[in-house]
């Protein structure tokens, strides 16, 4: 709708639209600059640093596919990957989950509302890092609260080594996420139910619709356009996450809860190896441009089936 | 269908939206009190841990047996004290501030002047060019991080603060103009026409007319850049060496953090002082941060 308004403007204008392009680079240079010198050229840099040997201090020269090779026969690489997506998928599934249930209790006509929804999103709003210290402390292997809670309870005998053990720390960095991702879908699909029209639901319910019916026909149609777009946020964000993984374990025990970007962080810059690290990254290029493209025709058919429904 | 002829009296006394729930109160209780209150404490209990471990003495700290953990009996102000005045920890903060406001404020400036380009200049390709400034949103940091080192180290700005100041609007331009270009997508062309009409150029409607009316949209954009730069990591890890010049995320990690003996107290109150300015300026601004944070999904 906008888009055919806006897109028809500048023949209004007439004549003033001739000299809109130099306006518009004008206008447009403070910003081109800035990502063309830090976001366009260090992505091409990226591939090409994938390409060689360089490391800290020296420059590397051209040496092909090597460093994906030595990749390729890396054990801990594939680990990486297996874990950065399991890690992605388990987290979004449970966010996603959450986040819908919470959203659907906020929607209902509670008291404190908006005090509600403010502290909701508190854990997204605070740096990743100081939460994730404080994760740290909940998840010490002696002093967890969480284990003392639970042997007080009786539920449990000896203190749950939350980081030491392989599954366990993947499972509580899991659940790290899962804490600070749940305000933000939230919220977002708060506002997306919030332009539900209620007359469907009173319609429903007047044609003997049940609260299940309600939801599955009504309230998810309608939501799906914002839950894919909320969803692919959720998803890249995830799978590139680094802060959590890098306060909570640094990738150990013995490498169990590398994702692919800790893995480039260590093996570039403490490691000194540049070209492997930007290799490593590079290789996360292909997963985040499917989750994109997926989403990117998830909703253009959902579109595409709304104006149909019109 | 037959489940719902059967039960179709009982719902259409109890499930109409308007009034039925008033008279339900156990079920909202188990329906939604109950997981609203579970959702609310798993949500807020790392804080409350984070600031109970911030004011407990040594010796409660890690002795569960004699004092219970989820209180404090006589509360110190020792390892607040110990970070403000034995470690570089106010530094750290000064720098995150300096970094944060600077990087905001180009960001901003930027910004504007991108989207009201791209949103009404409408030069020839500014659509393609709208399509890539959110394609550009969705490039992650940490897969720029390692050739962005190289880049700042040739740059000759290595481990200063200007190299965050210049990094960071890579992922605030971004987020900033597409906000930004919805704000100014709302205001009426009209204004802009009469404006040219009396001979205002681009830059006096820009300054004049369509600035003031979108400051909301402003000031969303500015907190929400203010925040995520105040929280950024990887770059900060990455950029900068020297003690002096880290950001506080950084400095707590890597210099509060001790291989032998975790300051579990001092550890936390850093992690609290450097999450309340957020957290302040979060409290007063709560509406605008909804709307951008939904404001930059719904598009």
């Amino acid at each position: 709708m906008t888009m055919t308004t806006t897109a028809k403007q500048p023949l209004a204008f007439g004549n003033i639209a001739r000299s809109n392009t130099a306006v518009g680079l004008f206008f447009m240079l403070p910003a081109a600059v800035f990502l063309l010198c830090f976001l366009t050229y260090p992505l091409g840099l990226g591939v090409w640093l994938g390409f060689t040997d360089t490391t800290i201090g020296r420059e590397g020269i051209f040496i092909g596919l090597e460093n994906y090779e030595a990749l390729a026969r890396d054990s801990v690489f594939w680990m990486a990957v297996y874990n950065t997506i399991f890690y992605t998928l388990i987290a979004s599934i449970l966010k996603f989950g959450l986040g819908l249930w919470l959203a659907l209790i906020l929607n209902e006509h509670l008291p404190f509302k908006s005090f509600f929804r403010a502290i909701i999103l508190l854990p997204w709003v605070v740096p990743t890092v100081l939460s994730a210290l404080a994760f740290w402390w909940i998840y010490d292997a002696q002093f967890s609260i969480i284990s003392w809670s639970l042997m007080k309870l009786g539920w449990i005998h000896s203190p749950i080594n939350f980081l030491g053990d392989p599954n366990n720390a993947r499972a509580s960095v899991i659940a790290a996420n899962v804490w600070r991702g749940i305000p933000f879908v939230a919220i977002s699909l708060l506002a997306g139910l919030q332009t539900i029209p209620q007359s469907l639901h009173e319609a429903a319910s007047l044609d003997g619709a049940t609260g299940w019916q309600r939801f599955r026909f009504i309230t998810l149609p309608m939501l799906t356009p914002i839950i894919a777009v909320v969803m692919t946020f959720s998803v890249l964000f995830t799978f590139t996450d680094f802060q959590l993984i890098y306060v909570l374990t640094k990738g150990g025990p013995v490498n169990a809860t590398h994702l692919m970007a800790t893995l480039s962080f260590q093996r570039g810059i403490p490691g000194g190896q540049l070209g492997e690290g930007a290799a490593i990254a590079v290789a996360m290029i292909p997963f985040l441009l499917a989750s994109i493209l997926f989403s990117f025709f998830g909703l253009q058919r959902r579109k595409w089936q709304q104006g149909g429904q019109d | 269908m037959s489940i719902t002829e059967q039960t179709n009296p009982h719902i259409l006394t109890d499930d109409a939206q308007g009034m039925s729930y008033l008279n339900r109160l156990p079920r909202r209780i188990v329906v939604l009190y109950l997981p609203l209150a579970i959702f609310v404490f798993v949500l807020i209990f790392p804080f409350y841990w984070m600031a109970i471990t911030a004011v407990k003495p040594n010796s409660q700290l890690t002795d569960y047996n004699n004092f219970s953990p989820f209180w404090v009996v006589k509360p110190t102000l020792d390892h607040i004290k110990y970070l403000l005045f034995e470690t570089s920890y106010p530094g750290w903060l000064w720098n995150t501030l300096v970094v944060a406001v600077c990087a905001t404020a180009l960001s901003l400036v930027a910004s504007v002047l991108a989207a009201y380009a791209i949103e009404r200049v409408r030069f020839s390709g500014s659509r393609p060019v709208g399509l890539l400034i959110f394609l550009a949103y969705l490039v992650p940091p940490s897969i720029l991080f390692i050739p962005l080192a190289v880049i700042v180290f040739k740059f000759g700005i290595y481990d200063t603060k200007l190299a965050l100041i210049f990094t960071y609007p890579t992922f605030l331009i971004p987020f900033c103009t597409w906000l930004l270009m919805g704000y100014f997508r709302s205001i009426p062309f009209e204004l802009e026409e009469s404006a040219l009409v009396d001979g205002a150029s681009r830059w006096q409607i820009l300054v004049k007319v369509i600035l003031p009316l979108a400051v909301p949209g402003l000031i969303s954009a500015g907190i929400f850049a203010f925040t995520l730069s105040w929280n950024e990591f990887i770059y900060a890890l990455t950029f900068i060496q020297s003690s002096e010049n880290k950001t506080v995320p950084v400095g707590v990690l890597t210099e509060l953090v001790r291989g032998d003996v975790f300051e579990w107290g001092s550890l936390m109150a850093g992690a609290l002082f450097g999450s309340l300015p957020v957290v302040i300026l979060y409290s007063f601004f709560v509406d605008y941060y909804v709307s951008s944070m939904t404001g930059a999904v719904k598009e």
